[in-house]
């Protein structure tokens, strides 16, 4: 179907209060199983993972919408660990 | 040391959350509701409808002054993905399972119920996380947030679907990938009178539109709101092993479908929003309770999809109610044990709850095989009389 996503844009006009300096997810950089990879890069709503130009893994914590489906998928895997962020921070429906 | 101390702390300011915090503070028990986002709705996100019920049990006429969308009068339930079969019935008419029900949205909603609660004397206080909780030879005293440590008789963990603090007592295993279904959802600003007409409504009315099936793994729902439309798509989150489409171009393919795309054309993003929906599967029933704790809504796993229509918000506000009715008499009794609490569980077993919840996947699995060409309301009817909904 026509139409690629561009979700950037949609997060574009979200509301989010970003904790620059503090990931409130840690990503296993040294984690190599491609199908794991590719299945959390096309689930999460936001695209924070994505493959670089050289196939190596990159996560941004910037535009997380703090669902947690990156954790139930793959916890343990590709996920070292994952919290809410700190209080105040983070998304904020303005409407929800 | 514990810097403060009350009868009840609540983890969560959502509309469980909040619903015990109202229904304690108006009995005169002494309620901490401690709320990570800076006020009460800033990290939630619905469909979505609400069905009134519950609530009102709570606050009567509440839809007098609520900030509410648009009262849910038409449904739609379609299937199929190249060509969509829609079948368009009156909300009030056979298949009103839970009565009336208005669409919301959460940034608006849960503050106004803050409000409320607070009004009764709840204390609330935002852009806090709660970390941890106290717990003593596994008797839950308290949480700790930051450095801060509080204490309370009981805590009511009404912290979401992904309940990090219920994972942390290892009361119940983080949402499993074939039980949590992610929503993905855009609110499309459009004018009332644009969706009046696309819709064929009028006034304060609003429709209601589950779509099965309508891509590879996923289903499309739209709901109109006063002035934008959600329009968005669930999927259970195995099933990513099914396709080789993402999630977020689940939600694009769906809007861009021929049937769909007139109905949101020209309306402007307003918000962009994504959240876990547990989802029950046959005989899955989390820990609700243990020593000094309960917990309530989503972070409990209260949430029906019933095929035609998903429910989790009137679940969630008589499961806040319930808790609130089970701490106000472990007050009483001064005893906060497991065995007093357990009470919480009779009360839910008693409620519309756990048959909602159980019936689900039955009611689910029968909608799909539902004949659209030979009295499908009639069918659908069934399907409920089955499910022991109605």
């Amino acid at each position: 179907m026509a139409g690629k996503v561009n979700v950037a844009e949609k997060l574009g006009v979200n509301k989010f209060n970003t904790d620059e300096h503090n990931s409130h997810i840690d990503v296993n950089k040294d984690y190599t199983d491609k199908k794991e990879i590719d299945r959390v890069i096309r689930v999460c709503p936001a695209a924070t993972y994505s493959l670089d130009e050289n196939e190596t893994l990159f996560f941004e914590h910037l535009g997380c919408l703090e669902c947690g489906s990156c954790k139930v998928l793959s916890e343990g895997k590709l996920v070292k660990s994952w919290n809410y962020p700190v209080g105040a921070h983070g998304i904020e429906y303005r409407l929800g | 040391m514990s810097d403060e101390r009350f009868d009840c702390i609540i983890v969560g300011g959502g509309l469980a959350g909040l619903t015990s915090a109202y229904v304690l503070a108006a009995a005169g028990i002494e309620v901490l509701l401690i709320e990570k986002g800076n006020y009460s709705g800033a990290k939630n996100m619905t469909g979505g409808r609400l069905y009134s019920h519950s609530l009102e049990k709570v606050i009567a006429n509440f839809a007098e002054t609520a900030p509410l969308e648009r009262k849910i009068v038409k449904e739609r339930f379609s299937r199929g993905s190249a060509e969509i079969l829609t079948l368009e019935y009156d909300s009030s008419g056979l298949l009103a399972p839970a009565g009336e029900s208005y669409t919301v949205l959460r940034g608006k909603f849960d503050r106004w119920l803050a409000d409320q609660a607070e009004e009764q004397g709840a204390m609330l206080v935002h852009g806090v996380r709660v970390d941890n909780l106290l717990i003593d030879d596994h008797k839950v005293y308290g949480v700790i947030a930051g450095d801060e440590e509080m204490e309370a008789d009981v805590v009511i963990l009404a912290d979401g679907v992904n309940s990090l603090l219920g994972q942390k007592l290892g009361y119940k295993t983080m949402p499993l990938a074939k039980q949590a279904v992610l929503g993905v959802k855009e609110l499309i600003g459009l004018s009332e009178k644009i969706i009046d007409q696309r819709f064929n409504i009028t006034d304060d009315s609003g429709v209601a539109w589950m779509l099965s099936g309508c891509g590879d793994v996923y289903d499309g729902f739209i709901y109109t709101n006063k002035d934008s439309i959600s329009i968005g798509i669930t999927m259970t989150l195995d099933d990513i092993d099914k396709t080789g489409n993402s999630a977020p171009q689940m939600l694009e393919d769906f809007k861009n479908h021929p049937q769909i795309a007139p109905l949101v054309a020209g309306g402007r993003l307003l918000e962009y929003s994504a959240h876990l929906i547990p989802e029950s599967k046959e005989n899955y029933l989390p820990q609700l309770y243990g020593a000094g704790v309960l917990l309530a809504g989503d972070a409990a796993a209260l949430c029906a999809n019933l095929g035609f229509t998903l429910r989790g918000m009137d679940l969630a506000i008589e499961s806040g109610l319930l808790a609130a009715q089970t701490v106000i008499m472990a007050k009483h009794e001064n005893d906060f044990s497991t065995q007093s609490l357990a009470l919480y569980k009779k009360k839910l077993e008693n409620s519309f709850i756990m048959n909602c919840l159980k019936s689900a996947e039955n009611c689910r699995n029968l909608t799909r095989e539902v004949d659209f060409n030979s009295d499908p309301l009639n069918a659908f009817n069934n399907v409920l009389k089955n499910a022991g909904i109605k």
